[in-house]
């Protein structure tokens, strides 16, 4: 029963975590630094996903945390670091929404998940239903980043911190068959994204919000 | 070969992945132009053959039964007439120079892919694999959005690939939950993830835990249905990528978001005290057909118009769907079939008119039908079907939609029919000034395709007239299982 509990309270810690450092990611204003807080984030996603394996008895998870620890802890931060020097962009973020009002964001749309998701699952295992909850969490916060921001890096940023989101819901979810296919799967889509980026020097800043720039870009205006 | 060796679910995978990576190594035009016609031949008569052979028992990977065959013979249809097209449309691109041979190579080989990715989507009995393959179909069209590499192209492609990926991940956590609400009834492991035994054992499950995984899914594959307010990819991505990629976007790919919800929408119902899924369906539907309908009056751009068109019918289609009972899910039925062919032949037209005038801008082009009699009257023919009027098929299946609801939802009915006919005015007020008028614009004489085209609108026109009676049973007997 002891030893239980505090399988319980590591892996609790590891995906409470997450969220908090998607709450770093939310007020980052360099892309560097932006950079250094998602490999972070990868880290301790690739710890909770080792130690879901471990509790679980799953050695396929193992593959998935190497996959997190490698890829996207190392190999795609490294890769993104050098992408931004290239393209001279490592300058400010500009957020479309200031730093106060995305907290305030981030915090009711945690509030949100915790609610939704304790509430509707009541007889699950205590340990997949905190799970889910902070994967909700993680999933939502990483959409709060890439709605705030307009530059094409720090949308993948957030992108893939929604995504470790996903592989930590797939991990607590036990027994879930595809996992580390899907994570394959998520990698390969993050590197042809990395790779588009860079191979098409998108450097513009994309801005979701004001689509009126776009009709008259279009010729859509008269 | 006797027919009881020839696998045709396996043909259907094997034949476009196969001649997806002969694509990318072969050079030159003309053969692999030829080579993407006999492959989607290939590919469509193997999906013919579904019909023919005793069907294979559900295994863990592969279900065919009597929903997903509708969709695999329109999907790879479409795509045989389409890849017809695209042989004449690319060769013009080739000549102005927009495509280069490299390109034109990868252009091929993701035109298999996407081919491959659907194809499975359909046949999967597994909801993780129909996300990967949905998936895969999406990465393939972001990738051909934005071959042309203009500015425009790769905005519209970064959009697309953004707003795809955020709808991919939600259908992902929603997938997710299935399988939690699954695990404590059938237990770990595979068989949590198996469409047909998920579906037997659905009246067990937690019913708040699907309805919270029913709302993810609905707005992950919503996004790519296209369904208002989710739909901001859409117009871009049809604008800007090659013409025959709009014509499948339009005609397949929202098709293959639909049935991924409908597959979802068919489990939920199976569960006595979950949500009902109709009534959202229903809202969404009919917010999108209203919304698209307003926004067609303000397009400039051709191939954003029929775009937004998409948005309009794809809404009619859930509304349909969402609505249920034999009668409206048989109208949802017809309708998608019939908007798949109207709207791929649209497109059709709208590619050559678009290469001979040089331009998408509406108003700089008038007179079709004087300077290109085929052309222009295969537009308005195809309009004149996609905004329902008689008697084309379009004109029928609105009917049954609009009747069925009137019968039960008189208010809701009501909306629908403002919404189709604010569309109607928008679609004819612009068909009026590009089809006629003084003719302007380039009077280039056009080296286009008719056949898949012509193709098209006929089937179009015959089911309007007269549905054979087996498709009416075998659409009578889908609708059914829809419930």
């Amino acid at each position: 029963m002891q030893m239980h509990s505090l399988a319980f309270d590591i892996s609790h810690t590891l995906a409470g975590g997450l969220v908090l450092i998607s709450f770093m990611m939310l007020y980052q204003d360099r892309l560097y630094s932006l950079l250094n807080v998602f490999a972070l984030h990868a880290l301790v996603l690739a710890m909770s996903v080792a130690w879901q394996a471990f509790i679980q008895d799953a050695p396929h998870l193992y593959l998935t945390a190497v996959i997190a620890l490698v890829f996207k802890a190392i190999v795609i931060p490294v890769a993104l670091h050098r992408i931004v020097k290239r393209l001279g962009i490592h300058r400010d973020i500009e957020s479309a929404v200031g730093i106060g009002p995305t907290m305030l964001a981030g915090m009711g749309l945690v509030a949100l998940s915790m609610v939704l998701m304790l509430r509707v699952t009541a007889d699950a295992d205590p340990l997949a239903r905190e799970d889910l909850a902070f994967a909700l969490s993680v999933v939502l916060l990483g959409l709060l980043v890439m709605v705030t921001r307009r530059n094409a890096v720090s949308q993948v940023v957030g992108f893939m911190s929604l995504e470790n989101g996903l592989v930590l819901a797939a991990t607590g979810a036990k027994g879930m068959p595809l996992v580390v296919e899907i994570s394959v799967a998520f990698s390969i889509l993050i590197a042809f994204i990395v790779i588009g980026i860079f191979l098409f020097r998108i450097r513009e800043r994309f801005d979701s919000v004001d689509v009126s720039a776009l009709d008259d870009f279009r010729g859509e205006r008269r | 070969m006797n027919l009881a060796s020839f696998d045709p679910v396996a043909a259907v995978l094997l034949i476009p992945i196969g001649s997806a990576a002969l694509l990318a190594a072969l050079p030159g035009y003309r053969l692999t132009a030829r080579l993407n016609v006999v492959a989607s031949l290939a590919t469509f008569l193997a999906a013919l053959c579904l019909f023919l052979i005793d069907r294979p028992p559900p295994g863990p990977y592969v279900l065919v039964d009597d929903l997903n065959i509708v969709f695999i013979v329109l999907n790879t249809f479409v795509g045989f007439t389409t890849s017809i097209f695209s042989a004449s449309y690319i060769a013009h691109e080739l000549e102005t120079g927009r495509l280069t041979p490299a390109y034109l190579r990868f252009y091929h080989a993701m035109y298999q892919t996407m081919m491959f990715g659907m194809n499975l989507a359909f046949v999967s009995n597994n909801i993780g694999l129909m996300w990967v393959a949905v998936e895969l179909a999406t990465l393939t069209t972001v990738l051909m959005v934005g071959i042309y590499r203009t500015h425009a192209a790769l905005e519209a492609a970064w959009k697309y690939f953004i707003l795809g990926s955020v709808g991919i991940a939600l259908a992902l956590f929603g997938t997710i939950l299935v399988y939690m609400a699954a695990r404590p009834v059938v237990g770990e492991g595979q068989d949590g993830m198996i469409w047909t035994i998920l579906i037997e054992h659905a009246a067990d499950f937690d019913p708040a835990l699907l309805n919270v995984a029913f709302v993810f899914l609905f707005l992950g594959y919503g996004t790519k249905v296209g369904l208002a307010p989710l739909h901001a990819w859409l117009p871009d991505a049809h604008a800007e990528g090659p013409t025959p990629i709009s014509a499948v976007l339009s005609g397949l790919l929202l098709n293959v978001a639909l049935y991924a919800l409908l597959r979802f929408k068919i489990l939920l119902a199976a569960n006595p005290t979950a949500i009902a899924p109709g009534p959202l369906m229903v809202t969404m539907g009919l917010v999108s057909v209203v919304f698209a309908a307003f926004m067609l009056y303000r397009r400039r751009d051709i191939k954003r118009l029929f775009a937004y068109s998409s948005i309009e019918h794809m809404g009619i289609i859930v509304f349909a769907f969402g609505m249920g009972g034999p009668l409206a899910n048989f109208a949802g039925l017809l309708h998608m079939v019939m908007h798949s062919l109207t709207k791929s032949a649209i497109f059709y037209a709208v590619g050559h008119i678009s290469q001979i005038k040089g331009t998408q801008r509406i108003n700089r082009i008038r007179g079709l039908t004087v300077t290109h009699p085929a052309l222009g009257w295969g537009l308005v023919v195809g309009v004149a079907a996609i905004a329902g009027l008689p008697p084309l098929g379009i004109f029928m299946s609105e009917f049954l939609v609009v009747t069925s609801t009137f019968a039960r939802q008189p208010l809701l009915a009501i909306v629908l029919v403002f919404g189709i006919l604010l569309a109607f005015g928008a679609l004819m007020l612009r068909l009026t000034s590009v089809a006629f008028g003084r003719p302007r614009g380039s009077t280039a004489s056009a080296e286009a395709s008719y056949v898949p085209m012509f193709a098209h609108l006929a089937l179009v026109l015959g089911a309007g007239i007269y549905l054979p009676a087996p498709l009416v049973a075998w659409f009578q007997n889908v609708a059914r299982l829809l419930g």
